[in-house]
């Protein structure tokens, strides 16, 4: 689940961006973990996640492998949260992704409640972070620092492309997709949320955050003015 | 991956999908085609596409009448119309590019999806890194560059004559055929994938020459790098030991990935094995 950690922006662009994720070790705390996983997922719809992942089967919102053509103009963007804690069949991470820090904190808190014995991690700013774990009473345990980019730096694209392409860490959303997505928002083609919930599917692991995505689309619509 | 000539109809979709911009419209076939140098087999294309399965011959019948009347087709972007795509049986060493780039597929070294990596995440009942050490994820080739895995074993030879250790329980380390210099087998050297990860651990003293020798390497890449360094919290939570060397080496540290200390290990002993990194021992 390094595919959360390198998420491009400072921590102001992170305030609308929290991923709790639970994490099995293997042969430590992953024997009868599924009902557990299963658990943490549940635990998460009491405080509006955003989205929901399981990184063997998917996020709440999918891809179709039968799509009626007819649905090119009735999309669901809704979440389908069952179905990714229905999914959930294997050792695998799951993740739940707030737009509130807020609803984060809670969630870390009813975690220590529930005491479920997985590993969990929060995936934000550094200081989004500490205030969860503050808020829940909670020492940190450990800690990973992104350093960011570097390298052949030139062969990456502009500050909002990738904003919008590095929340699947896995690579998945390409940087021509989020560059499109751009566009056709400036060109009133899509609306923010529809072009956030296209890409949103490509994210095989669940943890995109359709809101945050949302937002950056409207400020880069904003920013021709 | 292969594109069915007989079912695509060049709407051009896919063509963005691609995250290394592998899949072009062949003007002289007028149909997708794949790279195949370029691919890395991530299936983001046969994964993250909605398939619909019209009749190609009718769907490319519309699209030559728009195109003659100049009419905007506005289809949805992240579907493919006649469900074109067709895995193929991948042999090796083609193989492992799915393995380091498609996100579903496990790791056989690790069991786990991604770039198979646990790092300082499961650090809370692994005790993988502890106070006073450092763990580095060195991650080539994101985002959305992909790299080659001779440039992988070029910084990992570099590290390995530092004397770092590799973490054992990584995709790459399990492709060395010499751990303790960082060698990769030669037959995968030529094989692009997405990206990959490079797991090391050392001791705090160290971080900042093991930076400025990756920083030195990177420039002889033709791919991007980023950057992870976990450490363990002291017992109030706090660290303040690495993030001060971080930031005089110039990093303005915005994001991070915290374990919050739940885990236990709750494995019959049997199933609890440890795992020590391999390579040497510095």
């Amino acid at each position: 689940m390094t595919n959360t950690l390198h998420r491009y922006g400072d921590a102001e662009s992170f305030h609308d961006d929290f991923v709790v994720f639970a994490i099995p070790s293997r042969g430590k705390n992953d024997q009868g973990c599924v009902p557990k996983l299963k658990e943490f997922l549940r635990l998460a719809l009491r405080f509006h996640p955003v989205n929901l992942g399981d990184a063997s089967n998917g996020g709440a919102l999918r891809p179709s492998r039968n799509l009626n053509p007819t649905q090119h103009w009735l999309r669901n963007m809704t979440p389908d949260f069952e179905a990714v804690i229905n999914g959930v069949n294997t050792p695998t991470t799951v993740a739940a992704v707030f737009d509130k820090r807020t609803n984060a904190e809670e969630f870390v808190k009813a975690l220590k409640q529930a005491d479920l014995g997985l590993c969990i991690n929060v995936s934000t700013s550094i200081e989004g972070a500490e205030q969860c774990c503050m808020a829940a009473g909670i020492p940190r345990h450990s800690v990973g620092y992104s350093l960011g980019f570097q390298g052949k730096t030139e062969k990456l694209p502009n500050t909002q492309v990738l904003m919008l392409s590095t929340m699947c860490g896995h690579g998945m959303i390409s940087h021509s997709l989020a560059k499109k997505m751009i566009d056709w928002v400036k060109e009133g083609r899509r609306t923010p949320e529809q072009a956030a919930s296209y890409m949103t599917r490509f994210c095989s692991c669940g943890v995109y955050n359709p809101t945050r995505a949302a937002r950056i689309l409207r400020e880069a619509r904003g920013s021709m003015k | 991956m292969y594109i069915n000539p007989n079912k695509c109809v060049a709407c051009g979709n896919c063509t963005y999908v691609c995250p290394m911009g592998a899949i072009y419209i062949d003007p002289s076939i007028n149909r997708a085609t794949i790279n195949l140098d370029e691919c890395v087999e991530c299936y983001a294309c046969y994964n993250g596409l909605s398939q619909e399965h019209l009749n190609p011959t009718f769907v490319r019948a519309l699209r030559r009448l728009f195109q003659i009347f100049r009419l905007r087709f506005d289809p949805e972007p992240d579907v493919c119309p006649t469900a074109a795509f067709e895995p193929d049986k991948l042999e090796w060493p083609r193989v492992v590019r799915r393995a380091f780039s498609d996100p579903r597929v496990p790791h056989e070294s690790t069991g786990v999806q991604g770039r198979g990596t646990e790092e300082v995440k499961t650090n809370d009942v692994t005790g993988r890194v502890k106070v006073g050490e450092v763990g580095f994820t060195v991650e080539f080739g994101r985002p959305g560059v992909g790299v080659r895995f001779w440039e992988i074993e070029r910084m990992a030879m570099a590290l390995a004559e530092m004397g770092v250790s590799f973490e054992q329980k990584n995709p790459i380390t399990s492709l060395m055929t010499d751990p303790a210099k960082g060698k990769l087998r030669d037959d995968i050297l030529q094989e692009k994938v997405l990206s990959a990860i490079l797991e090391i651990k050392t001791t705090v003293d160290r971080t900042e020459a093991i930076i400025q020798k990756i920083r030195e390497v990177e420039k002889t890449l033709d791919t991007v790098v980023a950057l992870g360094v976990g450490t363990r919290c002291d017992e109030h939570g706090e660290e303040n030991v690495v993030a001060p060397i971080l930031e005089k080496l110039g990093y303005q540290l915005h994001r991070a990935k915290t374990n919050v200390g739940l885990g236990r290990v709750t494995n019959q002993p049997a199933l609890a094995a440890s795992q020590e990194p391999v390579g040497a021992s510095k």
